[in-house]
């Protein structure tokens, strides 16, 4: 599913961040383009 | 989402190819996952940023769906999302996540 692909990791403050999705990303295969946390108000 | 991560994300869609970009978010409720979703999607349903009326068409999952964890490593998968699941809504917010995308994809 994620092998080779481009990814952006779109992560939330108040739910999992950025740095965690592209973490399960880059173990799963895939290539992190973005990664990112926001924070909803 | 923000009216900068709306440009970045147009600006990889455009430089990769939309069939080519998968976006994972984390969301912390169904509401912020649909409305994530939709922006990638649908385009912005607020009406103010780049993706305004840009219909991008993204393949778009929630971190916390099946689908996605089963291809991630269980170790990784709970050093880094574990207590998250725990915490949040997480079928909540994958049926959320998934109607989005069922929606989009139907057309």
């Amino acid at each position: 599913m994620f092998a080779g692909k481009k990814v952006v990791a779109f992560g939330e403050r108040d739910g999992v961040q950025g740095p965690a999705i592209a973490e399960c990303l880059a173990a799963a295969g895939a290539d992190v383009v973005f990664t990112v946390t926001e924070c909803v108000v | 989402m923000d009216l900068e991560n709306q440009a970045r994300i147009k600006q990889l869609a455009e430089q990769y190819g939309n069939e080519s970009l998968i976006v994972v978010i984390g969301s912390g409720d169904a509401d912020s996952s649909a409305l994530v979703a939709e922006t990638v999607t649908t385009g912005d349903p607020s009406y103010a940023g780049p993706l305004t009326e840009v219909q991008l068409g993204l393949a778009v999952y929630h971190i916390l769906e099946p689908e996605v964890k089963e291809h991630i490593p269980p170790e990784v998968y709970e050093e880094q999302v574990a207590l998250m699941e725990l915490a949040l809504d997480a079928e909540g917010i994958a049926q959320a996540t998934k109607k989005i995308r069922d929606d989009a994809s139907a057309g």
